[in-house]
């Protein structure tokens, strides 16, 4: 086991380099710089700027030089924020983020395994016909109008719920992390359902019923763990998709969290900003994947024997 | 009184394509203490008469359209599904045909076995646990302490088939069910499991109802025999009645289709084909451990026209030389000599060249066509790849493969999954006859079917063999359809000879022990000797 976690920290190296190394030039192919703006500063005052952010050196020892902090865990200073480092912008903006993905998790497993489970018991009727056209329509319907879509219908309609904010009244996180949630809960669900059936179908599940059991104890015991393996290992994966997704969720909601301040970094051309960002995410969702990847397997007792040894 | 008493059971599949009778006016019944055996071929309704009985058949589509199975004076098919559940896995187990997926790959044995026990008894779990171990003991499995909290998957075949049999018996049932317990299962293995039913059963004094496809596999531990064919019985008997008076010509089909003959020796010039010298091939393991040896130092010579059977279980290293031969997998060290010329020194397009000689039959002819190419497509493909046809000719081509493996034309257009078993082993057969091979290796042809499909592929393949003067490698596990088709017979024991000789020099005067296990293997040799 401690082989393969090995093994694929080795591999994430090489990827992680390729994302540094690909924004790094990105975004400084991208017209304008961080210190044009409608107000023309003087080229003194210009020149200086770029000789302290060292932009005024070769491109590639820019680059050099920024891996060599890197290196180091630094991140170096934000180009908008004076004064103010990356690391400090993430350390305040990430904890707000990593909640509300947790929870926008929590929605997705919670609503999405058990709409899958529930269709898979009774495929091809109702019972399963209703929540996969849900999940259809969740997974068709992007965030950015399902979140103002609940904001009218829950918060302005209703008046049940804040429509804005993180963590100022209670309730408010609600709406921000079903908005988040909802896609996933419906690929979960899908995921789920397929997962069920094929565990439903196979010989043991007969064994298990000619032994007698009732039809919840078949369903619990015997077919749950290996219908939701599936399930497990997309979760990887679906928390690097809830990381991207919440910049659209926090800007909708006002909320204060890393991605705003990545879409403002983009906007404003704060390079070592948006660098430090797209950094941290990408270690985030490989350490992510990997976690995902060693708990199926663990689910598995035929893998979790070949990885003992 | 009878234990189970079955009267005009009828069950139907009703689908959109109109209502199917799987089971109709059955009658049968067993005694405390005798096994009754239903035998059918795939589709003959048999394993739906007795799932029917406990609830276990899928409804819809199934539906239960008649008649009374009197248990204990109770009728299971009018009780509720509340009632049933508390009769099975308590009164009534089952026993199922694939030991390999009708085991929870997520639990552990032990939890598996003690879960009948504590749902129906309530018993503590200590107290399960030690009932387990008994029980593990009791079918013979080596060490029940240390393996009771192991998985599956750890289990070979024939164990994890004796685990089954474990769960089934533990709340001492008065009635057992067995599906097909020994099909999926090697002849050796086959044997022992046999055994242990027959023991268990006699025990206990339960009722045992066996359902099989092989009437020789329970000639010698049925007490009556029920005979299925398209949902109807056609004959019951007892084991004596059934076996020397067979009135149906049905019965007498199934009869015939048991392999008891052996091979006339043949006669003419023997010129080597095939010649395997020291053939060794190996498969490494991890860093530090000893290689798999497959195969050791194996050597033996297939002359032309000539069948080789190769005999051996499971493991035995049988299929590896059959693909070592072929090329199939990298040999270690020997020499394979085709015609005088070295196969292990071949590479490229001289070793293309050579496989068109030679050609491979496989067991499971559904895993090995291609489920989105038509019969057409999968006999035309070698014909074009190796240039025997023409664009224009190649209808022709497939045409001719068509009828010689006993194939309608009609079905030309037809994909896999529209034939049944036998028809597509004979797709695979006229796909391996396409290029004009002179020789064929054949991995367990008929092992994965009915005996009567069997008794005809058999057939099929000793005509075609002389029809297209083949050389023959034909790997089996079962001595008695080896011995059918071969004119030689080696038996292969841990990846080594152990013994050669013609089907009859084996069978009257077996020098190994290991041969002579296989012999007293063969399902039903006493009756029929």
């Amino acid at each position: 086991m401690l082989r393969f976690i090995t093994l694929r920290l080795l591999q994430a190296i090489p990827v992680i380099l390729v994302v540094i190394t690909v924004t790094f030039f990105l975004v400084r192919i991208a017209p304008g710089g961080p210190f044009d703006s409608e107000k023309p500063v003087t080229r003194e005052v210009k020149a200086a700027l770029e000789a302290q952010y060292k932009l005024d050196l070769p491109l590639f020892q820019q680059y050099t030089s920024y891996l060599g902090d890197l290196a180091q865990g630094d991140l170096g200073p934000s180009f908008k924020y004076p004064g103010r480092s990356v690391n400090e912008l993430i350390a305040a903006g990430f904890p707000v983020t990593a909640e509300l993905g947790f929870y926008a998790l929590l929605v997705a497993v919670g609503i999405g395994g058990l709409a899958g489970v529930i269709a898979a018991l009774k495929p091809n009727t109702a019972q399963d016909y209703i929540p996969m056209s849900l999940a259809m329509i969740g997974i068709c319907m992007p965030s950015f109008l399902l979140g103002p879509l609940l904001v009218l219908v829950f918060g302005i309609h209703l008046d049940w719920l804040p429509v804005s904010g993180w963590g100022d009244i209670p309730g408010d996180k609600i709406l921000p992390s079903i908005t988040l949630g909802a896609g996933y809960a419906a690929y979960i669900a899908r995921l789920g359902r397929a997962g069920m059936l094929e565990v439903l179908s196979q010989d043991y599940i007969r064994t298990a019923r000619a032994k007698g059991l009732p039809e919840w104890q078949v369903v619990l015991k015997h077919s749950l763990r290996g219908g939701l393996i599936p399930v497990v290992a997309f979760l990887g994966p679906a928390f690097a998709g809830l990381l991207a997704g919440s910049f659209v969720v926090e800007t909708i909601f006002q909320i204060p969290g890393l991605g705003r301040f990545y879409v403002q970094a983009a906007f404003n051309r704060d390079y070592t900003m948006i660098l430090g960002t797209t950094v941290f995410l990408s270690v985030l969702i490989v350490l992510f994947n990997l976690l995902s990847d060693v708990l199926a397997a663990w689910m598995n007792p035929r893998l979790r024997a070949q990885f003992g040894h | 009184m009878a234990l189970l008493d079955v009267q005009d059971l009828a069950v139907s599949f009703v689908t959109r394509n109109g209502t199917n009778k799987a089971v109709d006016g059955v009658s049968f019944s067993v005694e405390l203490g005798k096994i009754t055996a239903i035998i059918g071929e795939s589709g003959s309704g048999k394993s739906v008469a007795c799932y029917s009985l406990l609830g276990l058949v899928p409804m819809p589509p199934g539906r239960i359209d008649g008649g009374r199975a009197l248990f204990e004076g109770r009728d299971l098919l009018q009780l509720e599904e509340s009632e049933l559940r508390k009769i099975r896995g308590r009164d009534i187990a089952m026993i199922f045909q694939d030991p390999m997926t009708c085991l929870n790959p997520y639990m552990t044995i032990g939890k598996q076995l003690m879960e009948p026990l504590v749902y129906h008894h309530h018993v503590k779990k200590e107290q399960a646990r030690a009932r387990a171990l008994e029980l593990l003991a009791e079918v013979g499995i080596r060490d029940p302490e240390s393996t009771i909290d192991d998985f599956p998957h750890q289990f070979s075949g024939g164990m994890r088939q004796r685990v089954m049999i474990a769960m089934a018996l533990i709340n001492e049932p008065k009635l057992l069910i067995a599906d097909e317990p020994t099909t999926a299962l090697d002849v050796t293995i086959q044997a022992q499991i046999l055994k242990l039913i027959a023991e268990l059963q006699e025990k206990r004094d339960i009722g045992v109802i066996f359902i099989s496809h092989d009437l020789a596999v329970v000639a010698d531990i049925a007490d009556q025999i029920v005979v299925m064919k398209q949902g109807q019985i056609v004959e019951t008997g007892n084991r004596e009645s059934i076996f020397h008076n067979a009135q149906h010509p049905y019965t007498k089909k199934l009869l015939a289709a048991i392999p008891t003959d052996s091979k006339q020796a043949r006669g003419g010039v023997a010129e080597p084909l095939i010649q395997v010298r020291d053939l060794c091939t190996w498969f490494s393991q991890d860093k530090g451990k000893e290689p798999v040896k497959a195969v050791n130092k194996v050597s033996f010579d297939i002359n032309r026209g000539e069948v080789l059977g190769l005999v051996g279980e499971s493991g035995s290293g049988k299929s590896t030389i059959g693909r070592s031969i072929l090329r199939l997998v990298p040999v270690t060290s020997g020499e394979v000599l085709f015609d005088g010329t070295d196969l292990t020194a071949l590479e490229g397009r001289d070793l293309k060249a050579m496989r068109r000689r030679m050609q491979m039959i496989f067991q499971d002819p559904f895993a090995s066509l291609n489920p989105r190419m038509t019969v057409y497509d999968t006999l035309a493909e070698p014909l074009l790849l190796h240039g025997i046809e023409n664009r224009a000719t190649v209808g022709k081509g497939v045409l001719k493969l068509m009828d010689d493996v006993g194939l309608a034309r009609a079905f030309v257009r037809k994909y896999p999954h529209e034939f049944s078993g036998g028809q597509r082993q004979r797709i695979a057969i006229g796909r391996a006859l396409a290029t004009r091979p002179e020789f064929i290796v054949a991995d367990e042809p008929v092992s994965a079917l009915d005996v009567t499909i069997q008794a005809q592929i058999l057939d099929l393949m000793q005509q075609l063999g002389r029809e297209y003067g083949l050389t023959m490698l034909f790997v089996s596990h079962d001595l008695a359809v080896v011995r059918h088709l071969a004119d030689r017979i080696l038996v292969l024991y841990k990846g080594e000879v152990v013994e050669q000789g013609s089907g009859d020099d084996l069978f009257e005067h077996p020098q190994q022990p290991y041969t002579r296990q296989l012999l007293t293997s063969i399902p039903g040799r006493s009756l029929l000797a």
